[in-house]
């Protein structure tokens, strides 16, 4: 039976009626047409479908649409645009931190939570960060190097607004 | 995968959330964080027909001093439950065995209740409970009752709450001043499943080892607890020949099975070495 579910994702709502058992990641994609995030494994392993929700990670495939009603979803579209890049999303394009490019949704939004609790993060703490989302082109290296990238470039943009 | 078709209840209240359960009986099933029934689901492990949704209940995740002891709400999340400062002062064992648990991104939505009540042989938590000598308080149409640890936790993802109850507070005694604990875990990649993880609490008077608890994750026994280790301990000198002789004790009394991560044999070395490290870390805590 399916069942109104209204989801407030990047700030917009999206109303659609669902089966209950319809998984977060496939609202997302198939019910608010945002397909920057990435189904991968279904089962929580992979991590290439995490977002946000309520401004913590979550793995999409890991929760039922209807449940994060009334709950704040961001996913990663809100992180930047093709014209204007994020830090994070200028990063990986300068260290090729993607190959195939489906981890990448994930691993952004990963670095992002890290980069607010943890603006300068060591090599080990992105390590370390990273750890539970899987790249199968194996890119991990220069995934680091992105990241660390992103530190520099937020750096700088603080350099620049102090001057 | 996608899971089966199922119904949607949202509880607003513990004593909505049990009433849900006495309507549904068996046909329902509780989900909290959904980080181990989420997957089971999609995997089609389990199709329950009704999801009692208690994710949304105010105040179900507080974490509060009670007499002697922090109450832990079983909606609390294990990023929180690891982060408390109220944790990390009194169960400093707990907060510990807590950097082993999964990994950020499923802390964030995990919570210690559900956890608890899936009770997977390898996590971390029920075993660190076993040995604080933690109390379970589980809310039923009949009232709360108290369930020790000891006995709540029975075989391979199996406890003695019932089919109409439900987990709501998590009671952690707090860890005497002086004394010693220790938490030790190997797993494949940090974050994976423990395949052996050893944990101890004990204290040291007059160069003696006393009120020690041992436990092991991995180690192929009914039990968390290993009563034959810890007499081997109980009373004896604190000495390196004692923590060998005890760790002896523990391969002994081991019925380690081959899994797809390790096979018996290194379990057994595991369980000699990790029991060993942790032994001896406690020691090293414990103010003589």
């Amino acid at each position: 039976m399916k069942t109104s579910v209204s989801l407030k994702i990047n700030g917009k709502s999206y109303q659609d009626d669902v089966e209950p058992r319809t998984l977060l990641s496939d609202f997302i994609r198939h019910h608010a047409g945002l397909k920057g995030t990435h189904v991968g494994c279904e089962h929580g392993v992979c991590g290439a479908c995490t977002v946000m929700i309520d401004g913590k990670t979550a793995r999409s495939c890991l929760a039922f649409a209807v449940q994060c009603q009334d709950h704040d979803i961001t996913t990663v579209e809100s992180l930047g645009t093709q014209e204007e890049l994020s830090p994070l999303q200028q990063g990986f394009w300068e260290k090729h931190g993607l190959q195939c490019g489906y981890c990448t949704s994930g691993m952004l939004m990963l670095a992002t939570e890290l980069l607010e609790h943890n603006p300068t993060p060591t090599r080990d703490e992105i390590r370390e960060a990273i750890s539970g989302n899987l790249c199968r082109c194996t890119g991990y290296q220069t995934i680091i190097d992105s990241i660390a990238r992103a530190v520099e470039i937020k750096a700088g943009t603080a350099l620049e607004a102090a001057e | 995968m996608k899971p089966s078709p199922f119904e949607y209840v949202r509880a607003t209240s513990v004593a909505d959330a049990v009433k849900a359960l006495a309507a549904h009986g068996d046909r329902a099933k509780l989900l909290a964080g959904g980080q181990s029934l989420i997957p089971m689901m999609n995997f089609r492990m389990v199709a329950p027909e009704v999801l009692i949704d208690i994710g949304n209940i105010p105040g179900l995740d507080e974490i509060t001093i009670g007499d002697g002891s922090v109450q832990i709400g079983a909606g609390a999340r294990h990023n929180v439950v690891m982060a408390s400062d109220v944790v990390r002062q009194h169960c400093p064992l707990l907060a510990d065995a807590y950097s082993h648990v999964a990994h950020f991104t499923i802390r964030n939505r995990g919570t210690i209740g559900g956890n608890i009540c899936h009770h997977d042989p390898a996590s971390e938590v029920p075993l660190v409970l076993t040995l604080l000598g933690a109390s379970l308080v589980l809310a039923g149409p009949k009232g709360n009752r108290t369930v020790p640890a000891d006995t709540f936790f029975l075989g391979m993802m199996e406890t003695a709450i019932a089919e109409d109850e439900m987990l709501v507070r998590i009671d952690v005694p707090f860890q005497p001043a002086g004394e010693g604990w220790s938490f030790h875990e190997m797993s494949v990649r940090k974050g994976d499943y423990a395949i052996v993880c050893a944990a101890v609490r004990l204290t040291v008077k007059d160069g003696a080892f006393h009120d020690v608890r041992v436990g092991f994750n991995g180690a192929g026994t009914e039990t968390k607890r290993m009563a034959g280790v810890e007499q081997a301990l109980e009373g004896k000198p604190a000495t390196d020949a004692t923590i060998a002789a005890a760790v002896k004790v523990a391969v002994d009394l081991s019925d380690p099975s081959d899994d797809v991560q390790a096979d018996a044999a290194y379990k057994r070395d595991l369980l000699s070495a990790l029991g060993r490290r942790a032994l001896e870390q406690a020691r090293a805590r414990a103010s003589n």
